[in-house]
């Protein structure tokens, strides 16, 4: 086990919640004191709601939340700065002949590319966010990972997605976890800072809970699905099971708390089914870009395909829409 | 919920019901005019008419029952069991190729959501068929002899709920077995039956193996009373349930009973809450709470009872009431206004006897009979809302402290058709399932129906058992 988490949390937490952080055992008794998710119920849960029929003015409204919603991502060895500054393009005007098109909430890159993405998007409000802690995996140490954060804010991301070690997380250890979240919280300063859980390899929902309420208590502003590295990525029983925590959360506390889902959402009948999730699960107040995201990136372009057939009454294909 | 996404609405089109002005019974083969008064069908949502029914007199009765006599001696009862197979596959896949068709017309005349009689409705009774049809040519294995045979004519009378489900729940094992049916579906849901007679002449069935007679409780009464008849299979009321049974008696006809229930949903407290809340809330809310074992009554450990029923109010104030056709309803209309007034009445005895009434603030249409989810808290063993079957969305809320408490309330009950079981340990649900008195138990879930499972009552929900190798029972001479 890890150290008992060393300083106090950075928002006071109410009693309840205090005691729960207390040390390494107060931390694993309150977790595993969560109730139980079942997973037969959950997924039947998510797969009803799912057949939820949004049309018309519903439908717009929908893809133009979702659109804004959107984290436009790249995460390839490949990236360069052309493909980043093109992103970054794309994110300022998605759809070129129609200024009228929301921005997307923001670009998504390694740490390397954050100066390149800052350029590309000054003054135009859409945020940059870097992941950082030695993504994908996490498999570093903390002087690595706490470095690669700093630079990533230094070098102006407003947004920072960590991973979380999983390795000590599956082996119990989750004060190291914790410690972990919360010393990268404080070099973050002012970005914000998503807490990627890699639930594809946490494998049950019991666990996505713990880990979602692990990462609020350590001071996440949001939880985040997955790398888009893992197979599965986001689905939408664990999205449930996520904004059930950040439901929890605001109930316990009076705090707001951010969900993204992220990897294999690629359609706009999949994001409009997230979106009844969210609606539905955590409440109406979370339909915000502040809230909800979106990590994709081919996404988009469905939406804008699909945004052009609503208001054009035909579809146009993809040679319409720019493909970065 | 709040203004900020309104779902807009996204009715299924009525057309797909292929609604016609006025439908016939069905005997022998034919649709024919019955010389009973006609009835009118309304759509429980708006309270318009939505067609003319011919119903039957008692001496229909006698046609359709001397029918269903000739077919069994001269083909059906005969028939060897692989070919009575390849007629019921052919309802099954007839059922689902018309399955949007059925699903509209369910809705419009039942007031269900269109989502249910879509997804479960129709489906499951296609499921019925298709499993039924695979016991035709294997009964010598299904535990009743080397070679049971059939009863003969079974008399079959079921209710408004389910009315293409409880058809599909009477006619699959009558037919696989090996007997001929005379079917009198509800007065106030008669138009699926009907679309299911016209699937059975479009499968080709011998003229007489099925016969639906549309009427009101006279008919079902002169089909009881019919001296010809072998069996009879009643789903309804308890009331109407002991009548047939008084009127049976001595008459060596085979009588099944699927009756009333007030099932009782315990969660313990460590059950996986949130699931634990859907469930509740399918359990009670799930067909307007018409059904036979709708998880009526709520137990709640008492020591998560209030941060549990928070949970549940809010989502139950998500529910969406309304056009039972709009795809996004998720509560549809009340059956009748006769059901709607006792739903009424029931609730206000809950009120005067002290109970806490909480009810949905949603909207709900102008017209139709529509009643808001509400939910009792603060409910004892003695009021009326927490012993009599409701039949409408309306859950009345009780606590418990002790495993032993919980199972003494959830059995102190003259029904006995369902109960449910809420907890992660396994230990427990097996030990609770022991204990209960009620022929289903379900655990973490509930309302789950198939066709391989047998459901039934224990005292006043009534005897035998439909689906599963133990439904073959009910017609087969053992």
């Amino acid at each position: 086990m890890a150290a008992a988490p060393s300083t106090s949390p950075l928002a006071p937490l109410p009693p309840a919640l205090a005691d729960a952080v207390r040390d390494d055992a107060s931390l694993r008794r309150f977790l595993h004191g969560l109730p139980g998710v079942d997973q037969v119920g959950v997924e039947q849960r998510a797969a009803g709601l799912a057949t939820r029929s949004i049309k018309k003015a519903a439908k717009m409204w929908a893809i133009d939340t979702a659109i804004s919603m959107v984290d436009l991502t790249t995460l390839e060895g490949a990236d360069t700065a052309g493909k980043v500054r093109s992103l970054a393009a794309k994110a300022r005007r998605p759809d070129p002949d129609r200024p009228d098109v929301p921005r997307v909430a923001a670009v998504c890159v390694y740490p390397d590319m954050v100066a390149t993405a800052k350029a590309g998007l000054e003054g135009t409000g859409v945020h940059v966010a870097s992941v950082a802690t030695a993504f994908p995996s996490g498999r570093s140490i903390m002087p690595v990972k706490l470095a690669d954060t700093r630079h990533a804010v230094e070098q102006g991301a407003d947004e920072i997605d960590m991973v979380i070690d999983r390795g000590a997380f599956l082996s119990g250890d989750y004060g190291a976890v914790f410690d972990e979240i919360k010393q990268v919280k404080e070099a973050c300063g002012d970005a914000h800072l998503k807490v990627i859980l890699e639930t594809g390899e946490l494998a049950t929902y019991d666990n996505v809970r713990r880990a979602s309420w692990l990462a609020l208590l350590a001071g996440g502003d949001f939880i985040k699905t997955s790398t888009g590295k893992v197979s599965p990525a986001a689905t939408l029983p664990v999205t449930h099971v996520m904004l059930q925590a950040v439901r929890d959360w605001r109930d316990l506390t009076g705090e707001l708390r951010g969900v993204k889902p992220a990897g294999g959402i690629r359609s706009t009948k999949d994001a409009i089914k997230y979106l009844v999730a969210v609606h539905e699960v955590a409440g109406p107040e979370w339909l915000t870009a502040d809230l909800f995201r979106f990590g994709a990136s081919t996404l988009l372009n469905d939406l804008l395909m699909q945004r052009r057939t609503q208001l054009d009454g035909h579809y146009s294909g993809p040679d319409y829409v720019t493909v970065d | 919920m709040s203004q900020l996404w309104e779902y807009a609405p996204a009715p299924e089109s009525r057309d797909i019901a292929n609604l016609k002005p006025s439908y016939k019974m069905f005997v022998d083969g034919k649709f024919v005019e019955g010389s009973g008064e006609p009835l009118k069908t309304i759509n429980p949502g708006t309270e318009e008419v939505l067609a003319e029914v011919s119903t039957a007199s008692p001496s229909d009765v006698d046609t359709a029952v001397k029918a269903a006599r000739r077919a069994y001696d001269r083909v059906w009862g005969r028939m060897a069991g692989t070919e009575r197979a390849k007629y019921i596959y052919r309802i099954a896949r007839l059922i689902q190729e018309r399955s949007r068709e059925l699903a509209v017309l369910e809705s419009l005349d039942n007031g269900k959501p269109i989502k249910e009689s879509r997804d479960v409705d129709v489906p499951t009774a296609a499921a019925h068929f298709f499993y039924h049809a695979g016991w035709a040519d294997k009964l010598p294995y299904a535990g009743y002899g080397p070679d049971p045979r059939p009863l003969g004519v079974a008399g079959q009378v079921i209710p408004w709920n389910f009315p293409l489900l409880m058809a599909a729940w009477k006619i699959a094992p009558a037919l696989a077995t090996g007997n001929t049916v005379v079917l009198k579906p509800a007065e106030t849901t008669p138009l699926t039956a009907l679309v299911l007679a016209e699937i059975i002449q479009q499968a080709d069935l011998p003229p007489g193996v099925v016969n639906i007679l549309p009427g009101a409780g006279d008919i079902g009464a002169a089909l009881v009373e019919h001296a010809d008849v072998d069996k009879i299979a009643f789903t309804g009321s308890t009331e109407v349930g002991k009548l047939i049974q008084r009127q049976l008696a001595g008459t060596g006809k085979k009588l099944t009973l699927e009756l009333g229930g007030k099932a009782a949903n315990i969660v313990f407290d460590d059950a996986p809450i949130d699931q634990a809340v859907e469930g509740i809330v399918n359990g009670i809310f799930f067909n307007q709470g018409h059904v036979c074992c709708a998880g009526s009554r709520l137990l709640l450990q008492e020591s998560i009872a209030e941060e549990f029923l928070e949970k549940l109010r809010v989502r139950v104030s998500t529910l969406r009431v309304g056009d039972p056709l709009d795809k996004n309803t998720d509560v549809g209309a009340i059956n009748s206004r006769e059901q709607l007034t006792r739903i009424q009445e029931l609730t206000a005895a809950g009120e005067a006897e002290g109970a806490e009434r909480w009810t949905s603030s949603c909207p709900l249409p102008d017209k139709g009979f529509y009643f808001a989810p509400t939910v009792f808290s603060g409910v004892s063993q003695a009021m009326r809302i927490a012993r009599e079957e409701i039949f409408g969305p309306v859950l009345s809320v009780l606590t418990f402290r002790t495993p032993d408490e919980a199972v003494a309330k959830a059995n102190n009950t003259p029904y006995g058709l369902s109960a449910g079981i809420w907890t992660d340990k396994g230990s427990r649900i097996l030990w609770a399932a022991q204990k209960m008195r009620a022929g289903v138990v379900w655990a973490n879930t509930f309302n789950r129906f198939d066709p391989t499972a047998p459901f039934g009552g224990y005292q006043e929900s009534g005897f035998g058992r439909e689906g599963g190798r133990a439904g073959l029972e009910a017609y087969l001479d053992v």
